[in-house]
């Protein structure tokens, strides 16, 4: 029982990404993904009821476990979302059958890649799974093959490789740095040995690798100078893999981030990691957030609401203790449910309107009230207003900032507060005002945006003890 | 003595690739710069066989026979027949001048050294200097997929920095994983390659379609 929970999330998705290859009918493709996602999600939280055995390839800890049963869990609501999705999209005539049952293999193998990704023990392999990860995304980007979209994956493709070929030299480093203390061969790769060892490792070696690790790693995470690729990959694929994008992916490369600033902090001699990614962060959530107001693509605009965020995340993580990191862990998980269900929303509007284009839609509390009313209380949510889960996270990264220091939390809060502005000026044409575009209904599913959206409510206003105790332990072992 | 020629032997291919990664930089016609990569992976191959045969690591040679046989020979006939059956303008657009992209280089292959050998100087003679060169070659990669507009000439920019990760991955002496390493890259290498060919990108998008114009002119072969 102990290992099959950990196989299982990686079983499951890529048996079911071979059949979807296979199978020609895409509205059986597309119930089946649902379950699938469903079975991998009911392993995911296995995991908490047996702990299962680390090898040396695969490696379960509190840390992890938190970020599968969140990515197994997104992945899940986005499969619902995606289904119907999909059904508009083939009738309108924009993707085929054939697309479509490459994008379900596509969709189940970028579920393996994170899953991998995320409980590979060996620095090695961790770099392979995301590498895997960014190909498949890449592909589902440029699906609608129109020149914005390929352009869009070219780019993608293009920054994304780079920023991959960064984060090997970095793991080459490590692994360079490791070897005259643990010897030569696969133990000097291995998460768990590396970090019982990390005090005797070259500093010298540990810094150099961690600067190409932070700016590798630091492109698929979406900081500042280095996000070109991120609005457009939004923007121009489709909007199930918009949401995975920027609910899921970018924690997956921030899950790396943090392993090895884990690993750097450990040894005394060597810089440390969190001004680097203090800076960083701040500098994306300032910037992300005057670039809000000009967007006039919708997708576009939530993609760097994800840049805004990513930033206060890296930046409660860089500060670093048991408060900070417990609330960037909290704001990580908030993002990624808010985001994607705002993209579920998005994903009905943009189908229903027939546009991306902000100025080409208006007044959907009007005409489409569950979906404008959606949208309100996303807008809302993501912004950081109380009641909601955002606010409470949000108001923790802050409130232990300023105890530390404060001007730093001056800056982050004015982050925050001028993204509300660009974010509330764009919801009102959007959501309120004259009704503009066309007018039909959306037989769209509302569950999984709801349903994201109650958790948020809930934690922003009643925490259960045990998964409070649970964030506690994570941001203990965080450092 | 012998220790003394592996080095050597080690030191000269090493020197070589970065010697080519510049030959690289001043290419401006795609078959020749298709011409001077299959030259680069070809020395790779050598580098890496040298390294399999110096550490007595067998599965080091999978990786050399992968950069010889699909980088070297595989890749750039592909690329080679991609251009002439998309009519790809053969002259490669810069953006920034010959003369300034020779001196950057000179400049990032510097910056390696400086920064590799001051921080490597507890590990053997041979990684060190294996891992600057391979830096060297990393940062001319880099440069010069941000000085061409081409897709084609982007795409070999990239895979000659990918050769440099190689000569790093297989110069850290036991590494593991660096045939799976190794083989990723090639997957990913074969997708952008039959991208490039599915997706017909003919040019870099936000520059002047060179092609649109030659066919409004009427010059269109």
């Amino acid at each position: 029982m102990t290992a099959d929970a950990l196989t299982g999330v990686l079983l499951i998705p890529i048996l079911a990404a071979a059949i979807f290859a296979m199978l020609p009918g895409y509205r059986i493709t597309a119930r089946l993904n649902v379950v699938a996602s469903l079975l991998t999600f009911l392993t995911a939280v296995c995991l908490f009821v047996v702990e299962p055995r680390s090898g040396a390839y695969l490696l379960v800890d509190d840390l992890n476990k938190v970020f599968v049963v969140l990515t197994t869990f997104v992945g899940f609501t986005t499969s619902v979302f995606s289904a119907s999705y999909i059904d508009h999209e083939i009738e309108i005539g924009r993707l085929t059958p054939a697309f479509v049952r490459f994008y379900h293999a596509m969709y189940q193998t970028l579920m393996f890649a994170m899953n991998l990704a995320l409980i590979a023990n060996n620095i090695g392999l961790m770099w392979v799974a995301i590498e895997m990860a960014t190909l498949t995304t890449v592909l589902m980007v440029g699906i609608y093959r129109t020149h914005e979209a390929l352009e869009a994956a070219w780019k993608y493709f293009i920054l994304g490789s780079v920023g991959i070929a960064l984060a090997l030299f970095g793991t080459i480093l490590i692994y360079m740095a490791a070897r005259p203390v643990i010897g030569e061969g696969l133990y000097a790769m291995v998460w768990t040995v590396l970090i019982t060892r990390a005090a005797e490792f070259d500093p010298a070696l540990l810094n150099v690798a961690f600067v190409f690790l932070l700016l590798g790693y630091g492109t698929k995470v979406g900081l500042a100078p280095l996000h070109a690729w991120l609005p457009d990959a939004h923007a121009e694929g489709p909007t199930p893999i918009s949401a995975v994008l920027s609910g899921l992916l970018l924690n997956v490369a921030l899950y790396a981030l943090l392993r090895f600033k884990m690993l750097l902090a450990l040894n005394p001699a060597a810089i440390a990691p969190g001004p680097l990614m203090v800076t960083m962060g701040l500098i994306s959530c300032v910037f992300a957030a005057f670039m809000l107001y000009r967007r006039r693509d919708i997708k576009r605009m939530f993609a760097y609401s994800s840049i805004e965020h990513m930033g206060i995340i890296v930046f409660a993580f860089g500060m670093g203790g048991a408060l900070a990191n417990f609330a960037g862990l909290l704001h990580m998980t908030m993002h990624s449910l808010t985001k994607s269900a705002i993209f579920f929303a998005v994903g009905h509007i943009a189908q229903v309107k027939g546009t991306q284009k902000i100025a080409d839609m208006g007044g959907l509390t009007v005409t489409n009230p569950v979906l404008g009313w959606g949208l309100v209380l996303g807008v809302v949510a993501i912004a950081g207003l109380p009641p909601l889960g955002i606010f409470m996270s949000e108001f923790l990264v802050v409130s232990s900032t300023f105890a530390r220091q404060p001007w730093l939390a001056a800056i982050l809060v004015l982050g925050i507060l001028v993204a509300l502005g660009g974010l509330f000026l764009r919801l009102n044409t959007i959501a309120f005002g004259e009704v503009r575009g066309p007018v039909q209904r959306s037989d769209a599913s509302y569950v999984p945006m709801f349903l994201h959206f109650a958790i948020v409510f809930a934690a922003g206003i009643y925490m259960p003890p045990a998964l409070v105790l649970g964030f506690e332990n994570v941001a203990k072992l965080l450092g | 003595m012998r220790g003394n020629l592996t080095f050597d032997v080690a030191h000269l291919l090493a020197g070589s690739l970065v010697l080519v990664s510049f030959m690289q930089l001043y290419q401006d016609r795609l078959y020749a710069l298709l011409n001077i990569y299959a030259l680069h992976a070809l020395v790779l191959a050598a580098s890496v066989a040298w390294q399999a045969f110096v550490q007595d690591a067998p599965h080091l040679y999978v990786t050399a026979a992968i950069a010889l046989i699909f980088k070297a020979i595989v890749i750039p006939v592909a690329l080679h027949r991609i251009i002439v059956r998309l009519g790809i303008h053969r002259e490669i657009e810069t953006v920034v001048g010959v003369g300034p992209t020779m001196l950057l280089g000179m400049g990032l292959v510097a910056l390696s050294m400086v920064v590799m050998l001051r921080v490597t100087v507890q590990a053997d003679p041979l990684a060190r200097e294996d891992l600057a060169f391979a830096l060297s070659v990393v940062l001319l990669g880099l440069l010069m997929m941000v000085t061409r507009r081409n897709a084609v000439s982007q795409v070999v920019g990239f895979m000659s920095l990918e050769n440099g990760l190689v000569l790093a991955a297989t110069g850290a002496k036991g590494m593991p994983l660096v045939v799976e390493i190794s083989v990723a890259f090639s997957v990913l290498i074969a997708f952008i390659v039959i991208g490039i060919f599915l997706f017909r990108i003919r040019e870099r998008f936000d520059t002047v379609d060179v092609q649109a114009l030659d066919r409004f002119r009427g010059e269109r072969r």
